[in-house]
């Protein structure tokens, strides 16, 4: 230590002699456009901003009246219990799916490729006016072996309400697009991750489970953190169910009795603003908690698995089989 | 010592229409070191993902420790073995990979205790125990709590050798273990694998460096174009090759 610090102290009562610095004290450059623009902006917002506050077809005060109505506020929570039962289903659903598809099983394989199928292939109102049928199309669900008496039976409009049947429409929807979400983050974990694994006796499900997933959830949660506001969007189509409980079909339905739609429509925006502004800060929060994952999925074993693997791997691995090849090429 | 380890009987492997193993026989008894050598596209790599199944045979038998690896015999039937009882037969045989393929998301500690508590159900008290001695012999102790990205390649390949180890595994396979390292960090990794080999334990060693199959291993064998050309003791083989594809080989490494 004392050595280093006069020799530090040698160095610097020499000077400039040794080493000359040309620190840097530019003068910034400047953006006269960017500036221009700006200001045009500001000005531009101004305008409409005030503008709008005396519009009357805005009808502010109706808007400050109905902002907190219990109506809406019971809506507003009907709207947020929507988005997150479904959500949960749909996110242990579609991981359900993705390794379905990835399994070795055939069946397996093809039970999900089909509800994929039917599911991604069919718009989601069009789902959602189905499930409100559903209890017309089967009158009595029941529990029992086909051909003798059911051991339970329920009337099917009883067992479920309007509600549920939108959880479970905008569920087994989702269910879809998250399997595929699911299915690129497995994807997306190096294969030698995979061999290693089964070389330690890992069966197939502990080295999912354990190896696979928890490296996979980096790439899986930004994009589920984007399908989870676009639920929050996407729950104002329960109305085909028909549920009008929620945020949208409620502040229609209140605008229908005022014969004023305008200032009810922009408290609705105002709630799905207010909601998904949350929703984007617990994102940003859970991405920075994940991080960690992405500095170390970065890390040398993976820059030499990539290197070495296309060519000795070829052929091998049949669990995980073609789908990965192939998406693999595909990206790169 | 001389009890056989691994028996492998005319095996064959065909990958598409490429025939990558040609009837390759050999055994290796318990403590045995064997060195593989051959260049790339000789059939090593395959011939050691066999071994565990990693990969399957098209014909030939692997015995490990008397058992047939990845079928059970009955009479003259074979009977594929479930997933399950591969994966069996694969905790006793470790495996070190040329990419090290250590577990990114998890600790050098987290990476060695992860398959004795999964899968080989060591209470975790005991399975750290034991992780800590092992990390302590591939000198990394001061590294327990670093992730795989933080470590250097070398310190990589020697955190999965112990990953390999805690398996208490009877038999383990090298594939090229130094391959993708700098030059200055090869000698950490084979330092561990002369003092395991001194230690007993049986290993088929895939590799290029020359000097280590002379030094540490019993026997060698030349592959080339999936056969075994050549077979014997390092120093004979390698003073003294009787094949040309052999002595043509050695010159371009040597």
């Amino acid at each position: 230590m004392t050595q280093n610090s006069n020799f530090k102290q040698e160095a610097s009562e020499q000077g400039p002699s040794v080493a000359v610095f040309y620190a840097i004290k530019a003068k910034k450059l400047r953006h006269p456009v960017r500036a221009i623009l700006a200001a045009a902006l500001i000005l531009l917002a101004l305008v409409v901003a005030v503008d709008a506050a005396y519009r009357p077809a805005y009808d502010w005060p109706s808007v400050g009246k109905y902002l907190f109505d219990h109506r809406v506020l019971e809506a507003m929570i009907n709207t947020v219990q929507l988005t997150v039962f479904s959500m949960i289903i749909a996110i242990v659903l579609g991981a359900l799916l993705a390794i379905m598809r990835l399994s070795s099983n055939g069946v397996l394989r093809t039970i999900a490729w089909f509800y994929l199928w039917v599911f991604r292939g069919t718009p989601v109102y069009v789902q959602l006016v189905f499930w409100g049928l559903i209890a017309v199309i089967y009158q009595n669900m029941s529990i029992g072996l086909p051909f003798a008496e059911p051991i339970f039976s329920w009337q099917t409009k009883a067992a479920l309400n309007a509600f549920t049947l939108a959880i479970v429409g905008l569920a087994l929807n989702e269910a879809a697009y998250m399997a595929e979400i699911v299915r690129a983050g497995l994807l997306s974990v190096d294969r030698g991750q995979e061999e290693a694994a089964k070389a330690l006796g890992f069966s197939w499900w502990q080295t999912i489970w354990n190896i696979i997933l928890p490296q996979a959830m980096k790439v899986i949660i930004p994009p589920t953190g984007n399908e989870l506001i676009s639920m929050l969007k996407t729950t104002s189509l329960v109305t085909a169910v028909p549920y009008s409980f929620d945020l949208y079909a409620r502040t229609h339905d209140i605008a229908a009795e005022t014969f004023n739609p305008i200032p009810l429509l922009i408290v609705a925006s105002i709630w799905y603003l207010a909601i998904t502004t949350l929703l984007m800060i617990a994102q940003h929060f859970l991405e920075r908690r994940f991080d960690k994952g992405q500095r170390f999925g970065a890390g040398r074993s993976f820059s030499a698995g990539r290197n070495f693997g296309s060519g000795r791997n070829f052929g091998a691995g049949r669990n995980f089989g073609r789908g990965r090849n192939s998406t693999r090429s595909q990206v790169r | 010592m001389n009890d056989t380890v691994v028996k492998v009987e005319s095996v064959f492997k065909k990958f598409g229409s490429n025939q990558v193993l040609r009837g390759v026989s050999l055994e290796v008894g318990r403590g045995e070191v064997l060195c593989v050598i051959g260049p790339s596209g000789s059939g090593k790599s395959t011939l050691l993902r066999c071994l565990n199944h990693l990969e399957t045979i098209d014909a030939g038998r692997i015995y490990i420790d008397s058992n047939l690896i990845g079928y059970r015999q009955s009479g003259d039937t074979l009977y594929e073995l479930h997933p399950r009882d591969a994966a069996k037969q694969r905790r006793e045989i470790g495996m070190v990979f040329q990419s090290f393929n250590l577990f990114a998301h998890l600790t050098v500690l987290e990476n060695v205790i992860q398959a004795p508590i999964t899968v080989g159900k060591v209470a975790r008290a005991q399975a750290i125990e034991e992780a800590k001695e092992l990390i302590a012999r591939v000198g990394l102790t001061a590294k327990l709590d670093s992730y795989p990205a933080e470590l250097s390649g070398g310190q990589q390949q020697r955190v999965a050798i112990a990953r390999a180890l805690a398996m208490k595994p009877k038999l383990m396979l090298f594939d090229e273990p130094t391959s993708a390292l700098d030059p200055e960090l090869v000698g950490e990794v084979l330092d561990v694998m002369r003092d395991l080999a001194d230690s007993g334990m049986t290993m088929i060693v895939v590799t290029h460096e020359i000097g280590f199959a002379r030094e540490v291993g019993d026997s060698l064998i030349f592959m080339d174009a999936g056969e075994i050309i050549e077979s014997g003791s390092p120093r004979d083989v390698l003073a003294n090759p009787q094949q040309p594809r052999t002595r043509e080989f050695l010159s371009k490494v040597l």
